[in-house]
């Protein structure tokens, strides 16, 4: 997010945490159906919705359920009406969730759910990595990530935008850092309610609603003959969407005066390293960059907004004439090449003429701190990369206890 | 395969537009027992219809009045449920092919 100058309305200035950002968007999306199970740290959102549907500030039915998979079970067959629907959650609540993810991107529904990311258990943890939602990456859900409490409150809107967009209808996540921003008091600004509304797109977007006057059949069987037909069709709608999603912020931009992209580049026009991660690191990350940069060394901070759809061709493009990429995941691939976010970028640059070298960081994971001392570090072991030619380990941890 | 048609002429989403085509797929094929109506002991209860799990007791109407009950061959799975709740013993399971 980069903020441009222009002509705008005056902006609401509030202090909101992340959980209560996400609330606030939401009630302006006008949503009719939300329904959600509390769990840490994202119980705040759907407490705010339901005082919200309570106090008669949201007209929507908010669906109390006894579990996650009820709650996007319901959310899901809701949309298939053709309602704009919510809901959100964390952790344990998104691997309860697992079944249905993968029936809701299958059934074209364009659920939102905000996930604050939390590490997933054993032993059981409160605190923010990025384990739940990496792991949820092929479900077939797009999948936007926050770097602080504005962009978890702008990027609600664009997830509906770029959900109902009929060349897409794929659900899409909201992802923001546990804690630290779901739990911690910003400035934010928020936009005007008509804007909003006339942002989105008209209501009933989903094509075959479930209409009695019209018996359809939703969830059939479908085997070898049919099956993975489907699947090129979600396959398709995700590609739709790598067209789909810049344009959404382009539009977002004009009602908003925030630029957003697939990702944010800091300082990579004259630099030899740099470093790509998701979420609230990005900040930590760019403060220790601009210091970097002041003391001469060219490294540059990429933080990624949309990690699915995966914007290949753009980062491959913005990032060929580095020496040394690092990619920083919060979460680990037990057993795999590296981190996710690691194996994409990597195998992103396999058939690409040039191809810099690229190491894995694995960092934050149940929480842990990364210090700007961490961070420095990281760009330092980038820059040795780059000065030596070589990766010493494919995957380094930082931040752990020996 | 190539008869059928590709992945950009089939609705998202696979939602079955056309309502009750489920009656095209010839469930009948599963079936290893096959219920055997004895049309001189059966008295058009009608229990049989309103346990069949797949509607497949065809219950045949002269003037409004049940006249006849059969056996949607079709369709029936074999499962043997009509044969248990029918309380005349109207219905045996016979093997298929026999």
């Amino acid at each position: 997010m980069t903020v441009s100058s222009g002509e705008l309305k005056k902006a609401r200035i509030v202090g909101l945490t992340g959980d209560e950002a996400v609330a606030q968007a939401v009630k302006q999306c006008d949503v009719d159906v939300i329904s959600a199970y509390p769990i840490t740290p994202q119980t705040i959102i759907v407490e705010r919705l339901s005082e919200f549907v309570a106090n008669g500030e949201l007209d929507a039915e908010f669906v109390p359920v006894e579990s996650e998979h009820s709650a996007l079970s319901v959310v899901t067959s809701s949309a298939l009406t053709g309602a704009r629907v919510f809901t959100a959650t964390s952790s344990q609540g998104l691997a309860l969730m697992y079944e249905i993810l993968y029936i809701t991107s299958a059934l074209r529904t364009p659920v939102v759910m905000a996930i604050v990311n939390r590490a997933l258990s054993a032993p059981i943890n409160i605190h923010c990595d990025h384990s739940d939602t990496l792991g949820a990456r092929d479900s077939g859900w797009i999948q936007l990530y926050g770097e602080n409490v504005q962009e978890a409150y702008d990027l609600i809107f664009q997830a509906y935008k770029i959900a109902e967009n009929r060349n897409v209808l794929l659900p899409v996540m909201v992802c923001l850092d546990g804690f630290t921003l779901s739990h911690t008091l910003e400035r934010v600004e928020l936009i005007d309610d008509q804007d909003a509304l006339s942002y989105l797109p008209k209501k009933l977007c989903y094509p075959f609603p479930i209409n009695p006057e019209r018996p359809a059949t939703y969830g059939p069987l479908a085997l070898t003959d049919f099956y993975f037909e489907f699947k090129v069709q979600q396959a398709e709608a995700m590609r739709q969407a790598l067209s789909v999603i810049p344009q959404a912020m382009r539009e977002y931009e004009k009602i908003s005066g925030r630029h957003y992209y697939f990702f944010d580049a800091y300082g990579l026009e004259d630099a030899d390293v740099a470093v790509v991660c998701l979420g609230s690191a990005s900040g930590t990350m760019r403060y220790i960059a601009r210091e970097l940069r002041k003391e001469g060394h060219k490294v540059a901070l990429v933080k990624l907004t949309v990690y699915r759809p995966f914007p290949t061709e753009e980062l491959v493009s913005a990032l060929e004439d580095m020496k040394a990429i690092i990619a920083m995941d919060r979460s680990l691939s037990f057993g795999a090449v590296g981190g996710p976010l690691f194996e994409d970028l990597r195998s992103a640059f396999y058939d690409h003429e040039k191809r810099p070298l690229i190491g894995c960081i694995v960092y934050g994971l149940g929480g842990r701190d990364l210090t700007p001392s961490d961070a420095r570090s990281i760009f330092k072991y980038g820059l040795e990369i780059a000065k030596t030619g070589m990766v010493p380990e494919r995957v380094k941890f930082v931040g752990v206890r020996e | 395969m190539s008869s059928k048609p590709g992945w950009r002429e089939i609705p998202i989403g696979a939602v079955l537009l056309e309502p009750g085509s489920s009656v095209k797929v010839r469930t009948g094929d599963w079936r290893t027992f096959k219920p055997i109506i004895d049309q001189s002991k059966c008295i058009r209860c009608l229990l049989c219809w309103i346990y069949c799990p797949d509607a497949s007791i065809k219950v045949m109407d002269v003037n409004g009045k049940v006249d006849r009950v059969e056996i949607d061959y079709e369709h029936c799975k074999g499962c043997g449920i009509c044969e248990r709740v029918c309380p005349r013993n109207a219905i045996t399971m016979k093997p298929e092919g026999e």
